[in-house]
């Protein structure tokens, strides 16, 4: 710890003003207070201050991802060797092992590549390096299927910090949760890459069991109304622990209830985001369940009528709502807001999900739509404080 | 009719180094000084020079922008020095105190025989106007001026805040006498805002024709803003004026003797006094002979006030005009290592990403560090748990930023003052300086308005 402070106390006179490095102060301060919160102290207003910082907040989330990650490496192996039918044969450890060289490789890539834009920003804007990438680089990869080639990953990454963020003026300025923007950058660019059945799950050494299929619980109510295929009936044990196929981090729904226990007992996490998405998730499930037998097609008749409670988990809608509805700068702000905020994603979600085939899940587009909406929101909510207030002139007035 | 209130949003910061309930007594102290930085939003112009004998009582200089308001010398004796800082600016003005204080002689009188004018009158002339502070904007009430109403918070609860009811056990005479004062000056009520968790001193209790209200809650149940908003909310127009009861009983000391006398008793609290307890003084005391054998070794800060709103000054600093505490704490200026990944279990946090939710009736020694750097806003409904207002803060705050007067005053800018974004500001994640922008936002509002 000594030798770290040596360290940074002796090439600092490099980085400060008239030093060679000047320009690069933006990276050497994003270094020296990773290793140290610096020594300031309070100089106006409150004396003392809250033990709490953004980097603290940001590495409590990355501690909510942390089982989601683990499950996921596993399950990137389970489904790979279940395919070629050598599951039997394979020991824990093999599927660890063969997980993390898939998974890792795309977080390392993310966060590099994510971070090097973030650095060449603060450098450029000579503004500090803020921390909000250290969640996005995590959960860029757990929204992705295993299968994307490395190179997308990096497209996205560069698109969704620069397009997403940077440009509003990174940090809490963004009006979009960057991580989704990644993940609809992928989606519209390289759809082939995205959806179908052949993505979720590694198969490229090898050839797979008989009638095998690839495709994600959602993938297969679109196509034929049921949860299941010829090749695997999923059972609702399935989907709560997930092994089934899907992006790497979302199919485990204990592992992401563990992750919204840690957000929720912080606190770091909006409760009435997560719940009014869940109410709105069911509302919707339940207005299918009513309306089905009223559609033409047998494949939407079938799709419309699984129990309205499934729909939570299937697909991402856990993984959205706990991680992704729940970014502070891209929801609502107001407490009254988020009510509105999170039941509109469940809600919407769930009506995508189910009525556009094109697009086998719903979760991300509905919560880029109402990031979009976040701030008409937050205006009506507040305007209806301000009308209280002109009211209470008036009432004086009288 | 009395109103029983609970305020639920808040945080009680426990702290190490409460002032015990004893009341020292020190030597004269060696001098005075009158700070025009104590008086938010005046215009100083002196009326001594430096060689000057004055009276306790005597005025030392006025506010341009109203003539009629007087700061005078809390002590009788020579004005030593006047200290000014960049462009001239006043900074002090020091007074040698006499052996024996003299005071300028007010006629005693009992206020209740007395009209308004010449209450209004009196209280201008021996500086004990300054007390009464109004609402909006937190600034000296203008003596032209009818409030609305009066508020006294009788009970402080910022943290390791001296207790009110100590402070002015056995002055209820004075107080009462205070208070007659004040009911002429309003024509609506006097509201005595008091803890309604503990017994109050029948000072409070015993007061008569007026309001009694009690509060119960955590901080900033003891801030008069947040009493106010909960007794009937400031609406654009309307003002209320408010002070504390040691300033009523100065007030009740200036008509029962005809003397300025500004005495109080403040408390010496913080984790770094070696005997935290109460002493009595005058404002304007010079804090070097109560630190005195007083202070624990190390980088101490020395605060004029409380840990969240008070005025950083040296050790040979003098107390402000309206404080009624001198707090010491640790200056925390080491960098620490991986600090914000280590759950340190001494730092205290209103979140719950430390450990110190799980100890909550542990009595922290915090330190000035400020744990973290600046950031944007990105945590919300962070402040929303210890501002008990119907004001939306962060919204209101961006008005301010963006100076947007009209949206200020749609957001309810005339119910705060500093004082009441001072927990926001402790528990901000973003380390976002909110009572310098209240304060800016604040002043812009007033000098357009004036």
């Amino acid at each position: 710890m000594k030798a770290a402070r040596k360290l940074l106390d002796s090439i600092r006179p490099h980085f400060e003003k008239g030093g060679k490095l000047e320009k690069f102060y933006p990276a050497y301060d994003a270094f020296e207070t990773f290793a140290f919160v610096p020594g300031h102290t309070t100089h106006a207003g409150a004396h003392i201050r809250d033990g709490i910082d953004l980097k603290r907040t940001m590495v409590t989330v990355i501690f909510a991802m942390v089982p989601a990650l683990l499950f996921g490496i596993w399950n990137v192996g389970f489904q790979h060797f279940t395919a070629l039918g050598t599951i039997d044969t394979k020991e824990f450890l093999d599927l660890m092992l063969f997980g993390s060289w898939k998974v890792l490789p795309m977080v390392v890539v993310s966060y590099g590549v994510g971070l090097t834009v973030e650095f060449i920003f603060g450098i450029i804007k000579k503004h500090s390096i803020n921390e909000g990438y250290l969640v996005s680089g995590m959960l860029i990869p757990l929204i992705m299927p295993v299968d994307i080639p490395l190179w997308m990953v990096a497209v996205s990454v560069v698109f969704a910090v620069v397009i997403g963020k940077e440009v509003f003026g990174g940090t809490g300025m963004n009006i979009l949760n960057p991580a989704l923007t990644a993940r609809a950058f992928a989606f519209f660019a390289y759809p082939s890459w995205m959806s179908g059945d052949k993505v979720w799950v590694n198969t490229a050494d090898g050839a797979v069991v008989d009638g095998y299929s690839g495709a994600t619980i959602l993938g297969n109510l679109a196509t034929t109304g049921t949860t299941g295929s010829a090749y695997a009936d999923w059972s609702v044990a399935e989907m709560v622990i997930g092994t089934i196929p899907g992006s790497i981090g979302e199919t485990s729904k204990i592992a992401i209830l563990i992750g919204a226990a840690i957000l929720l007992v912080t606190g770091i996490a909006s409760w009435r985001i997560m719940l009014a998405s869940a109410v709105g998730a069911l509302t919707m499930g339940f207005i299918f369940n009513l309306a089905a037998p009223h559609m033409i097609t047998e494949v939407q008749r079938n799709f419309m009528a699984i129990p309205y409670w499934q729909h939570l988990i299937i697909g991402s809608w856990m993984f959205a709502t706990v991680f992704m509805a729940t970014d502070p700068v891209s929801a609502a702000q107001t407490p009254t807001g988020k009510l509105w905020y999170g039941f509109l994603i469940g809600f919407l979600g769930i009506m995508i999900r189910v009525f556009n085939p094109a697009y086998p899940e719903g979760m991300m587009l509905a919560i880029l739509l109402m990031n979009v909406f976040a701030p008409t929101i937050d205006h009506y909510v507040v305007e209806s404080n301000v009308k209280r207030r002109l009211k209470r002139v008036k009432a004086v007035a009288q | 009719m009395s109103k029983d209130i609970r305020i639920k949003r808040g945080l009680n910061i426990k702290l190490k180094g409460a002032a015990d309930k004893i009341l020292a007594t020190f030597n004269p102290p060696g001098i005075y000084a009158i700070k025009p930085d104590d008086f938010k939003g005046i215009n100083p112009k002196l009326v001594v020079k430096e060689g000057d004998e004055v009276l306790a009582g005597q005025p030392i200089m006025f506010d341009k922008n109203m003539d009629s308001v007087k700061f005078c010398s809390p002590v009788s004796g020579e004005i030593t020095e006047i200290v000014r800082g960049a462009k001239r600016k006043l900074l002090e003005i020091r007074i040698l105190p006499d052996q024996d204080l003299k005071y300028v002689n007010f006629q005693a009188h009992s206020p209740s025989d007395l009209s308004r004018e010449k209450i209004v009158e009196t209280l201008l002339e021996s500086g004990v106007w300054p007390f009464i502070r109004q609402r909006p904007y937190g600034v000296i009430a203008n003596p032209k001026d009818s409030p609305k109403s009066i508020h006294i918070s009788c009970f402080d609860s910022n943290p390791l805040a001296p207790d009110v009811d100590f402070t002015l056990h056995g002055l209820e005479q004075e107080f009462n006498i205070g208070l007659e004062a004040l009911k002429k000056l309003t024509s609506g009520k006097i509201h005595l805002n008091v803890d309604g968790s503990t017994n109050p001193d029948k000072a409070f209790t015993g007061a008569k024709g007026v309001q009694i209200n009690k509060f119960r809650g955590p901080h900033p149940a003891g801030n008069v803003g947040v009493q106010i908003h909960h007794i009937g909310p400031l609406n654009k127009g309307e003002l209320i004026w408010y002070l504390y009861p040691q300033d009523v009983v100065c007030i009740g000391r200036l008509f029962a003797n005809g003397k300025a006398d500004f005495t109080r008793i403040i408390a010496l609290a913080g984790s770094e006094f070696t005997k935290p307890r109460y002493v009595r003084t005058l404002p304007g005391a010079q804090v070097k002979p109560m630190l005195a054998d007083n202070l624990k070794d190390g980088n101490v800060r020395i605060i004029s006030g409380n840990v969240l709103t008070g005025t950083r000054i040296e050790k040979d600093g003098f107390l402000g005009f309206y404080d009624t505490q001198i707090t010491s704490i640790i200056e925390g200026d080491q960098p620490e290592f991986f600090g914000w990944l280590l759950p340190d279990p001494n730092k205290f946090s209103n979140s719950r990403t430390l450990l110190s939710w799980l100890q909550p009736n542990k009595e922290y020694v915090l330190d000035t560090n400020m744990h973290g750097e600046e950031r944007a806003f990105v945590v919300t409904e962070e402040y929303e748990k210890v501002f008990p207002f119907d004001i939306y803060p962060v919204q209101l705050l961006k008005a301010m930023l963006a100076e947007d007067i009209e949206r200020m005053e749609q957001l309810g800018i005339y119910e705060v003052t500093e004082e009441d974004f001072a927990l926001c500001e402790v528990v901000c994640t973003s380390k976002i300086p909110l009572q310098s922008i209240v304060k800016e936002g604040l002043e812009l509002v007033r000098k357009e308005l004036s």
